[in-house]
């Protein structure tokens, strides 16, 4: 097993590479100087000739990316000038936020996501089946950051049973229960759509096992009926959604970068949409190659756990 | 699990459309969902569409002595913004930006990924090799991150937003277009223009790409909802359109800012996205369920526990008491898309103890319906039994209830079924699977378990039975997972044994092992068998005696030497003549002519009437019962055979 993880992380180097070039080549599409795209309203010619140097502007592109790659690969992505602080430290701090949020609604729509469809495939064509089927297009259709919103309103604003935004109270808080607090209406709105996918496709797994000729076989050594689904079907039709939840988690790190925006969540998602907006392109480009290389970790997570439990694949 | 994703819609929409196209049509507009889902699109569509015609305010001018009226308003349906513009005007305007927005992305993407996923596939190679690794890389990002670096790079506006989109979706163009396309390339039509000489390009797109279309389409469909959110989402956060340009992301986004104040200028947008996105979704579900032939087929229909009993069905009394096993008049039905199919027409036949019966027949001839339905395991949907009684000694199996099913099943009576890959779960070891099969009918520890599970093991001629328990099926040969399924039926002493089809997919030499094996258990055992085969060397291996089965029913019963040495029916004797003879490979049970009748549709008379050499005017009328010929035999046929050799 330990085998097989070393494998896998080294067949994840060359991905990490590749993510490297791309996030490269984009800012190499910068329209215009680079430096002083980067620089913004802080380009004093000092410090245009500076960052022109750091980067190594004044040299050809495949220079250019081996100097840049071997910056980040020393932890040195740069310095944002609009924070004034190093790209690195700006990143990690927000992504610790990012990863409570979204690792949170990842839970959750793992669970949901599975019970749900496991309810909707045993009770195929009832009423819960039919509910869960709507609910599931509902969820899958709404804008998240409009859901955000909505949410907002009812139980902020209406019934304030949460509060409006933040990751913490700004007076006396601070703790664990101040946390979860906060969390609970970003974390669910976040869950929303990827529920509903993992819904989907653990419905359709689900009816996919139940046909095979092994659960017959479950039946016909006399189980009972919870112990063929629950135990059985389930365990088969797990191992073809687990990739499907690690796609998810792409997602779902995604699609916080609407809600941290929405819930005003400390997280790495605000930070992408600030930096943009102020065209500190060194803290997008660091926020994204550390986002990126997370998620190829995660999936290669998925997919230790997934030959785990699959022992065809080991 | 991307690819198999990837792969199953693929391999879906490769499947060549239906030529019923009507019936497609009508399936569509039979689905409630889809149809609503068509009726709002087209009405927003239309509405966005024809906004310039519309007796609508400018969506632009402002007035700020109007501003942040509530809906209902007067002039002012939807009330007014922050500025004092109509929001009615502004959505129908926002919505018609939104949509071309959407659909331009949608076809940035299909075109480009399109293209990536002809040439990946076509070329295959390095080509291929080189293009997806580039598509791979792109999905390694999560999702909207990418858009957004593109967005940070172009700069925000709504065309660099476009862009960013279309891009991060051609992946998926990229991926199911490639897989339809290897399989295509590979085809007589694409050989032939090749052999023509006609240039790669011309092949691609004059051939190929034809064919690719409508999996274009499909796969159009399915993402452009994406595509307007994730657009209309960008736009949200202020980095796709820029005032005083407005889609309905920016109007959301604009109203956010006075959410408390004026909720209503942001629900309002947001509910155009949703109603928009969901029609989408409804309309694209429906399309997609009624071309999934999975559907149609019925193949993704959840078979409950136990087949379906018909209310209707009469009971037969026993007639055979010394038996152990006695069926009486079994019909077994299969109800798919308003037609029936008589798969088991009234089936009568019993075992003694420790008596083995093979019942022979081709594919389709019922055989493994009629032994699959005594334990209920034939799936419902789509089986039913519809009448007669199997006795199990005492106890009639179709009158008692779900629980006494469950506690006969793998104890009184237990199976054995063709092919050991699949009916052993692929993710339990041997030992889990087999000592489950003991505790579900005898509470013990588990440790106990495990030894009457190595006993087992020994029992069906396994070495090192220790060891083998804590393998999965997949790392054991056939014949070793056939005799680990032999070992759970014999787990809680069984009765009977049902064993279909059990050396079927099994090669020669294994295959005798297996079958003297059972024929050992059996006498050690004394359980009876009912042996389900459509092999006369198997029947006359093991059987004491056999029915041959043909469109559903027996045509004939009798002990095996007598049945072998002098079969009656026609049919029986073909069947024997298939029997592969040393040094004659090839002779199998395909050579006999003609295929058996579909059951949905039996001719009047005798079902084997079409293939039959002796087939006389009175064969074709009327039914032909199952007449006594001579001790213990009978025979369904007119004219049967007598002594002579079959073919002749
Ligand atoms: S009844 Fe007639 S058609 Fe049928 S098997 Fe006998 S001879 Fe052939």
């Amino acid at each position: 097993m330990a085998a097989y993880i070393a494998k896998r992380l080294l067949a994840a180097i060359p991905v990490l590479f590749g993510l490297s070039i791309i996030v490269f080549l984009i800012m190499a599409m910068i329209p215009g100087d680079p430096a002083t795209a980067i620089l913004g309203s802080y380009a004093t010619p000092e410090n245009v000739a500076k960052l022109n140097a750091d980067l190594g502007l004044d040299k050809s592109l495949p220079q250019q990316y081996l100097i840049w790659l071997g910056n980040i690969l020393q932890g040195d992505f740069g310095r944002s000038y609009a924070l004034n602080r190093p790209v690195l430290d700006e990143v990690l701090e927000r992504f610790s936020a990012t990863l409570i949020l979204a690792g949170t609604a990842l839970v959750l729509c793992s669970i949901l996501g599975l019970l749900a469809g496991v309810v909707s495939a045993v009770r195929q064509y009832g009423l819960a089946d039919k509910a869960i089927t709507v609910l599931v297009l509902v969820g899958i259709s709404t804008p998240s950051f409009w859901l955000g919103l909505l949410l907002i309103l009812v139980f902020a604003v209406k019934i304030r049973l949460f509060p409006a935004s933040g990751m913490y109270a700004i007076y006396g808080g601070g703790d664990l229960p101040d946390l979860l607090h906060h969390l609970f209406l970003p974390a669910l709105t976040l869950a929303v759509v990827a529920t509903g996918v993992i819904a989907r496709l653990t419905r359709t797994a689900m009816l996919e096992v139940l046909r095979q000729d092994y659960i017959r076989t479950a039946r016909a050594k006399g189980l009972t009926e919870r112990r063929v689904i629950y135990r059985h079907a389930f365990k088969a039709a797990l191992v073809s959604v687990i990739p499907v939840i690690g796609i998810q988690a792409g997602f779902v790190l995604g699609g916080a970068v609407y809600i941290e925006t929405v819930f005003q969540w400390p997280g790495i998602g605000s930070m992408l949409v600030n930096a943009i907006s102020t065209r500190d392109l060194l803290l997008v480009q660091g926020g994204v190659v550390v986002v990126a290389a997370a998620y190829v970790l995660f999936n290669l997570a998925a997919d230790v756990v997934q030959t785990l439990l699959d022992p065809r694949l080991r | 699990m991307s690819d198999t994703a990837a792969a199953g819609s693929a391999g879906r929409m490769h499947k060549p459309r239906k030529r019923g196209r009507p019936s497609t049509l009508r399936l569509l507009f039979n689905n409630t969902l889809a149809t609503t889902g068509l009726a709002v699109l087209v009405a927003i569509v239309l509405a966005a569409l024809a906004a310039p015609l519309l007796p609508l305010p400018d969506p632009d001018v402002t007035a700020p002595a109007d501003r942040l009226l509530r809906p209902l308003a007067e002039g002012h349906l939807l009330g007014t913004d922050a500025l004092g513009r109509d929001i009615l005007s502004r959505l129908i305007w926002g919505t018609r930006v939104s949509l071309a927005v959407g659909l331009s992305a949608t076809l940035i993407a299909a075109f480009f990924g399109s293209l990536i996923g002809l040439v990946a596939g076509y070329a295959g190679g390095r080509v291929d090799t080189f293009l997806m690794r580039g598509v791979d890389m792109v999905m390694a990002f999560p999702y909207i991150l990418l858009a957004l670096a593109i967005v940070a790079a172009l700069g925000p506006g709504l065309i660099n937003a476009l862009y960013a989109i279309a891009v991060i979706n051609i992946p998926f163009f990229a991926r199911n277009i490639r897989g339809i396309t290897i399989g295509l390339s590979r085809r007589e039509f694409v050989d032939a223009a090749r052999l023509s000489g006609k240039s790669s390009a011309a092949i691609l797109f004059g051939e190929v790409l034809p064919n690719v279309l409508p999996v274009i389409i499909i796969t159009m469909s399915t993402t452009i909802g994406w595509m307007i959110l994730e657009t209309a989402g960008l736009s949200f956060l202020g980095l796709g359109a820029q005032p005083p340009q407005a889609d309905l992301g920016s109007m959301l986004g604009d109203g956010r800012k006075i959410l408390f104040t004026a909720p209503h200028v942001s629900i309002i947008p947001g509910l155009m996205i949703f109603a928009l996105v969901m029609s989408i979704n409804l309309f694209g579900d429906g399309v997609r369920d009624v071309l999934d032939p999975r559907l149609k087929s019925g193949a993704l229909t959840r078979p409950v526990a136990r087949t379906a009993v018909a209310q209707e069905r009469e009971a037969e009394p026993r007639r055979h008491s010394g038996s152990v096993l006695d069926v009486v008049g079994l019909n077994t039905q299969f109800h798919i898309g308003g037609d029936i199919y008589r798969a088991v027409g009234g089936v009568d036949l019993h075992l003694k103890p420790g008596e083995c019966l093979g019942i022979v027949g081709e594919s389709g001839s019922g055989k493994s319906v009629t032994a699959m339905s005594l334990m209920g395991l034939v799936p419902t949907p789509p089986g039913r039994i519809t009448a007669g009684s199997a006795w199990l000694e005492e106890e009639d199996l179709f009158s008692v209830d779900d629980e006494r099913i469950r506690q006969l099943r793998g104890a009184d009576v237990s199976h054995v079924f063709q092919d050991p890959l699949s009916t052993l779960h692929p993710l339990f070891t041997i030992g889990d699977q087999l000592t489950e099969a003991i505790m579900a009918h005898r509470p013990m520890r588990r440790s106990q378990a495990d030894e009457k599970a190595e006993e087992l093991l020994r029992l069906v001629r396994i070495t090192n039975p220790a060891e083998r328990l804590k393998v999965y099926p997949h790392e054991l040969s056939g014949g070793m997972r056939q005799r680990v399924c032999i070992a759970m039926a014999l787990a809680n002493d069984a009765k009977v044994i049902i064993a279909d089809e059990p050396t079927t997919a099994l090669d020669v030499t294994v295959q005798a092992q297996i079958l003297s094996l059972l024929d050992a258990l059996r006498r050690e055992s004394n359980a009876a068998i009912l042996f389900i085969t459509h092999d006369f060397g198997v029947v006359s291996a093991v059987c004491d005696r056999v029915a041959v089965m043909y469109a559903g029913r027996i045509v004939e019963t009798g002990e095996t030497e007598v049945v072998l040495a002098r079969p009656a029916h026609p049919y029986t004797g073909k069947l024997i003549d298939c029997v592969p003879v040393l040094g004659q490979p090839g002779r199998r049970l395909d050579a006999i002519e003609g295929r058996p009748p579909v059951v949905n549709n039996l001719p009047a008379g005798c079902a084997f009437a079409a293939r039959c050499e002796r087939a006389e005017a009175d064969c074709r009328e009327g039914d032909i019962p199952l007449a006594a010929f001579g001790e213990g035999r009978a025979v369904r046929c007119l004219h049967p055979l007598k002594g002579e050799a079959a073919d002749a």
